[in-house]
């Protein structure tokens, strides 16, 4: 049976700027299960890295989640029999202690460009050994009592991060783990830096990991290593994935279930399987028309999907895909926005196509 | 002047035994301590209208290989003759080595041979207005002037899908898209026979790089067009070429039709980096080879073929030849010793 780990619930994310009001995320509504991977796609500037942060309670100024909640279910590190706590993300203090236990130990995010987030002044070593010391405890036994160890957790001795840092460096494919351990960021080539903060990420054995376009800069030979490594960890310590990608073979390979975005909204949501094989909504339907697909050399022309996405501050009326979608009514799409509705069990559209109007 | 070879079929370009090293130096003197082989001999050919694909991990070469053609780097070897009329004096077509050309008659040549680069955002100048990027290199070989000018640069706009309206704006006023649309109109104002496209659609989103392939199509079609097309995406590089070339470590390892290449490779690299390419299907049950490893350092290469320490089909022979590059079968080249022999999976 699938535990919810994260729940989105109908979340809005709102940038005051100076041209007035950005809907970054308008109503976004999804739920992250325990050591399932979700699938978030989308061109860019839909809002998927924007809600990845609100759910790192980390978002950018002047960005404010405006609207709904995100409810995290903690469970105890240590203890897995322990009563599980309920803790609402976006009401937390951003600087506040709990929320920096859970980013990083809890929680490990990836982004795309890995230079702006290594610290260049420290060596790979030191910088996944600053991750493991902060978040990542070895248990020791104290004493026993009847069959029961008690037991404590100490923070990882110099040795054992260095160890341990190795380990990491050699799977995510990075060669010399031994001497890399020792090279500082600039010394790394692109592809080795990003697998070098993937290395990071997933050395505190998170419980979820966002990762936010993680393989878009990497070759393929690597990307394949990097998807193996992350499907190895979440089977190995029950890892939660949200995996943001406009790929959309990296999101049939990894993903359970995948959320599909436009303009702040979540058009569909389904069953990886569904969403491929009988997508609902016009928008996904051209996306997954629009890409080559490797193997198959079908048609000479690609489907595209005419015109751009629209500006945000001047959205168009009714359902914010109309004059891009194949599908137009007239006088119902442009007019009426459409409602989110599930279609079929845990198949959910926002197309006026499936309402009766 | 250039070296004549005769005019064979329709080939457009011929590039042969193309090398390009870098010089590593070092200390006070800058003692020349070695060479980035980055393109080591090299040999491929493109034909009138057609769309040679160069795939492989970065690094391989691709860029510094087409860089090399067009002289914007000086080769270390090597010859690329080019089927023009621009050199003769009766007007006929010859084969001119770019490689033997004079300043002047580079000048003159890229009138002919073009590019589009991968990042619309850098490669076009923001202090440019549209109308100043796209009639460039017009003026540059003082074409057109005036209202003639303008006439042309607006149907150019056209052609590519922006408005008039656009011509006196300034690139950050576009999307990445649009960006990629001025780089073509530019690319196409010589009326070039052939372009060369670095990654451009690396950076685009999927609904406007499709819109992009079916524009290059488009052109390729009305104009005759030849394409050198460099991108890492398999997928996208099956679409557009007719025939593809796969690089690793500066050397082509094959070289097919598209679809002889993807399902029927040669190459252990080229099954290796299909069974890669992560497949929109989530019922397609992969059985993906996992190639042991980095890709080779170009200033280092391993001895015999570079692929064999990252090769689950190498032998003796593979550690200490270098393969030869070969016809094995009508229009299908590869360098692999055991080429003849291996059953190797398609996708
Ligand atoms: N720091 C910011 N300031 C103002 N607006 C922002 C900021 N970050 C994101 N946005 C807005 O949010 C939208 C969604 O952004 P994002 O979530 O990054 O998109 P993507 O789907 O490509 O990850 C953008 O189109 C932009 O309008
Ligand atoms: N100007 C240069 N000076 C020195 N080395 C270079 C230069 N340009 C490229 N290289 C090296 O040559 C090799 C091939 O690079 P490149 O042609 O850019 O590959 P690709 O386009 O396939 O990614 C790489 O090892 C790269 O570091
Ligand atoms: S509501 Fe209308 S415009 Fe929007 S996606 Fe559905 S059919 Fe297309
Ligand atoms: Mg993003
Ligand atoms: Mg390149």
């Amino acid at each position: 049976m699938a535990e919810p780990l994260l729940e989105i619930k109908d979340v809005h994310v709102e940038f005051e700027v100076r041209d007035g009001i950005v809907h970054a995320v308008d109503g976004v509504s999804y739920t992250v299960n325990r050591g399932e991977t979700i699938g978030i796609i989308g061109e860019s500037g839909c809002g998927k890295s924007v809600t990845a942060k609100a759910a790192m309670q980390m978002l950018p100024k002047p960005g404010k989640v405006s609207q709904g909640e995100i409810i995290y279910h903690r469970r105890s590190k240590f203890d897995p029999s322990k009563p599980q706590e309920v803790v609402n993300i976006t009401q937390l203090d951003p600087d506040g202690e709990l929320i920096r236990h859970i980013r990083g130990g809890e929680f490990a995010m990836i982004f795309q460009e890995p230079m702006s987030s290594l610290t260049p002044v420290y060596t790979t070593g030191t910088l996944i050994g600053e991750a493991l010391a902060l978040h990542r405890w070895v248990p020791v036994t104290v004493g026993e009592q009847m069959s029961n160890k008690i037991m404590q957790y100490r923070h990882v001795t110099k040795e054992e991060s260095r160890e341990i840092a190795i380990e990491m460096l050699q799977k995510v494919g990075i060669p010399k783990p031994h001497e890399r351990v020792d090279a500082y960021p600039h010394q790394l080539s692109g592809g080795q830096r990003q697998r070098v903060m993937i290395a990071i990420a997933l050395s505190c054995e998170p419980f979820m990991l966002i990762a936010d376009e993680p393989t878009t800069a990497l070759d393929v030979s690597i990307e394949a290593q990097i998807l193996d490594l992350m499907r190895e960890l979440q089977q190995s310590v029950e890892m939660s994935i949200m995996f943001i990608t406009h790929n959309l073979g990296v999101v049939a390979e990894m993903a359970k279930e995948i959320v599909v975005m436009y303009m702040g909204k979540q058009v569909e949501k389904a069953d990886t399987v569904k969403v491929f094989y009988e997508p609902k909504h016009p928008y996904t339907r051209a996306l997954l028309q629009s890409i080559p697909k490797v193997g198959r050399r079908t048609s000479e022309r690609l489907a595209s999907i005419k015109g751009m996405v629209p500006d945000p501050f001047h959205l168009p009326s009714g359902c914010v895909f109309h004059p891009r979608c194949p599908s137009f009514m007239p006088g119902k799409c442009d007019v009426i926005k459409p409602k989110y509705i599930e279609v079929e069990p845990d198949h959910w559209v926002r197309c006026l196509l499936y309402e009766d109007v | 002047m250039a070296e004549k070879i005769p005019v064979t079929d329709n080939v457009l370009l011929d590039v042969r035994g193309l090398k390009k090293y870098f010089p590593i130096t070092s200390g006070l003197l800058r003692r020349v301590t070695g060479y980035v082989k980055a393109v080591d001999d090299v040999t491929f050919f493109v034909r009138e209208g057609e769309t040679l694909g160069l795939v492989g991990e970065s690094g391989c070469g691709k860029t510094t290989a087409s860089r090399t053609v067009i002289r914007l780097y000086e080769a270390t070897a090597g010859e690329a003759f080019f089927r023009t009329d621009l050199f003769s004096t009766d007007g006929k077509v010859e084969m001119v080595n770019l490689f033997d050309l004079d300043k002047e008659q580079i000048k003159k040549v890229r009138r002919q041979i073009s590019m589009i680069f991968q990042d619309p955002i850098n490669s076009l100048n923001p202090r440019m207005s549209v109308f100043d990027i796209v009639s460039e290199p017009m003026v540059i070989h003082g074409l057109r002037k005036g209202p003639e000018m303008e006439e042309t640069v607006v149907s150019l706009l056209e052609r590519v899908g922006l408005r008039k309206e656009h011509i006196r704006r300034y690139p950050h006023e576009f999307s990445g898209g649009q960006r990629q649309r001025i780089g073509i109109a530019r690319a196409l104002s010589l009326n070039p026979r052939i372009i060369f496209c670095d990654e451009p659609v690396s950076a685009l989103d999927v609904s406007i790089q499709a819109q992009t392939l079916n524009l290059l199509q488009d052109l390729q079609s009305d104009f005759n067009l030849s394409y050198i097309f460099v991108a890492h995406d398999l997928s996208v590089v099956q679409h557009i070429s007719d025939r593809v070339a796969v690089m690793y470590v500066g050397k082509i390892a094959e070289m097919a039709g598209s679809d002889a290449l993807y399902n029927n490779p040669l190459h252990p690299y080229t099954e290796a980096l299909m069974s890669a390419v992560p497949k929109p299907d989530p019922k397609y049950e992969s059985e993906r080879i996992i190639m042991q490893g980095d890709v080779a350092d170009p200033s280092n290469p391993p001895s015999g073929c570079y692929f064999h320490p990252r090769c689950r089909y190498a032998t003796d022979i593979c550690r200490t030849a270098t393969p030869e590059f070969r016809e094995l079968k009508p229009d299908h080249f590869v360098a692999c010793h055991r080429a003849e022999e291996l059953q190797l999976k398609g996708v």
